[in-house]
């Protein structure tokens, strides 16, 4: 028997359709334009640890992104104020009870806001939708300290591998020290927040600042954030970077990296380095897994109870 | 050598692991916010039985283990090997102890057993879920007492014991399931 039946129940799916419609609504009511930017474009982040699944097209190749980020950047150099979307991102080879390789994000930036005015707007939304009316606050310090008791910017490198260990078993040899924080953080700090509230925690390492701003006072930290509902991540937000200088040099040790793990480089999208170039407006940004929201809202551990269909392993 | 990505990986899945076929019992997809992504896997080792959970680096790639789930025929036991065929080759193997187990109180002549073969020798034996022994030793029930209340143990041809309801008697055939030993009901042969 061949099964073609969706994995999501029709009530479900009724329920994604008002979703949608209340995220439009919140927007709306706020004069947040909507705008949708292409699922295929000639270039890719250069993000290591992120593959895109590319596409070829005559003699070029093009490819799914992975996130509208670059191209919500250029309308905001172009001037468009603020905006949202709400769109199909693709991930290759992410699949997994929160992950399918197609997933819907939503992503908004606003301008002149600093990453903590943009916090309060997701927990308004957020707390909009789950009826979840609690907030808790950590910066990625704090919750390091209260749920492992390390301080992950003091710990020594043995340390840290040492603790990881203890809860791991044997871990593979060649892992950065950053692999250790961000595992030790996903499998052990993540499934304790936000238990019965939205939980922020922000101020991540530098080396961890993506399209950040790294913090004035504090250069260990970047001005990111992320959120989490019962211990999963649904959101994760930038006091963007505006330097072009800057996020030139991140490209760069972005490839820099890449040949150092053996995987190809990604040329660089100057078509988004010029528009940073022009002049990207102070402005937050976030994106926010949909499919996770509903998840959330409709109470279901998996994501393709949510989703019309989804990708099998 | 055969090899599977970790975006591969799925239940039921047979890895090598400190060169012990595994296979995968669970598996999650572990992707921090940024930054390398992870499979937690948990693995049960073939030989031992033990389950351990295990780390890989997403996309980073395992040995297959050349493990593989077969229907034999279990012939005889020469006391030391249990021997089995392959009933469309007529090929042989001989399973040892360690790869009959407990479950060498199920094996019958001629009966369908999965034999469990790594690079082509059995380490493990899955007799059928149901199988019809005869009752050789039980103490004899009460006259008349034929459903209600009450067990008794049983010995049967396989040597294994089994309890049994009170009604049941020495040469009666039942079915017992070998998941668990427990009586199933009378054979009707």
């Amino acid at each position: 028997m061949i099964h073609w039946q969706p994995s999501a129940s029709i009530e479900t799916l009724r329920q994604r359709s008002e979703l949608l419609r209340r995220i439009r609504e919140f927007f709306y009511l706020r004069n947040v334009l909507e705008v949708d930017t292409p699922a295929l474009m000639d270039h890719t982040v250069t993000d290591p640890y992120m593959t895109a699944l590319e596409v070829p097209m005559g003699k070029r190749n093009f490819y799914l992104q992975t996130s509208p980020e670059y191209a919500m950047k250029r309308l905001l150099a172009a001037g468009s104020g603020d905006i949202y979307q709400l769109s199909k991102n693709y991930r290759s080879d992410e699949i997994g009870s929160k992950h399918q390789p197609e997933f819907t994000m939503l992503e908004w930036y606003r301008v002149s806001w600093d990453h903590h005015q943009l916090m309060d707007e997701v927990f308004e939304l957020i707390s909009e939708i789950t009826t979840m009316s609690a907030r808790e606050n950590f910066t990625y310090q704090q919750a390091y300290e209260n749920f492992l008791s390390i301080d992950p910017f003091d710990i020594d490198d043995k340390s840290l591998k040492q603790l990881a260990e203890s809860h791991f078993g044997k871990l593979p040899e060649d892992l950065f020290r950053d692999d250790y924080l961000t595992l030790l953080f996903a499998e052990k700090v993540e499934p304790q927040l936000g238990r019965n509230a939205i939980a922020f925690v922000y101020d991540f390492p530098a080396s961890q600042s993506a399209l950040a701003k790294v913090l004035e006072d504090n250069p260990n930290c970047a001005a990111r954030f992320e959120v989490y509902c019962q211990g999963m991540e649904l959101a994760n937000g930038f006091w963007e970077l505006t330097d072009p200088k800057e996020q030139r040099q991140r490209f760069i040790d972005d490839n820099n990296k890449r040949q150092q793990m053996g995987k190809s480089t990604i040329e660089i999208d100057e078509a988004f380095l010029a528009a940073i170039e022009a002049g990207l407006p102070e402005c937050s940004g976030v994106a926010l897994g949909v499919d996770r929201l509903l998840m959330l809202a409709l109470n279901q551990s998996r994501i393709e109870k949510v989703l019309p269909f989804a990708t099998q392993p | 050598m055969a090899s599977y990505s970790t975006n591969e990986f799925r239940n039921g899945l047979k890895i090598m692991q400190d060169n012990e076929p595994c296979v995968i019992v669970e598996n999650e997809f572990v992707r921090p916010g940024k930054g390398q992504a992870f499979a937690r896997a948990k693995i049960k080792y073939l030989l031992s039985g033990r389950t351990v959970e295990r780390t890989f680096k997403s996309g980073d790639s395992v040995e297959a283990a050349d493990v593989m789930d077969q229907d034999m025929e279990y012939l005889y036991t020469d006391g030391e090997f249990w021997h089995f065929m392959d009933p469309a080759s007529y090929e042989q193997v001989a399973a040892d102890a360690k790869a009959v187990g407990d479950n060498a109180k199920w094996m019958i002549e001629q009966n369908s057993c999965m034999v469990t073969l790594w690079n082509g020798n059995p380490i493990a034996i899955t007799p059928p879920n149901q199988v019809v022994v005869e009752v050789v030793e039980t103490d004899p029930g009460l006259k008349g007492d034929t459903s209600s209340g009450g067990s008794k143990p049983a010995t049967v041809n396989t040597g294994a014991v089994v309890n049994v309801p009170l009604f049941v008697q020495i040469g009666e055939k039942i079915k017992v399931d070998t998941r668990t030993g427990d009586y199933v009901s009378r054979a009707k042969d």
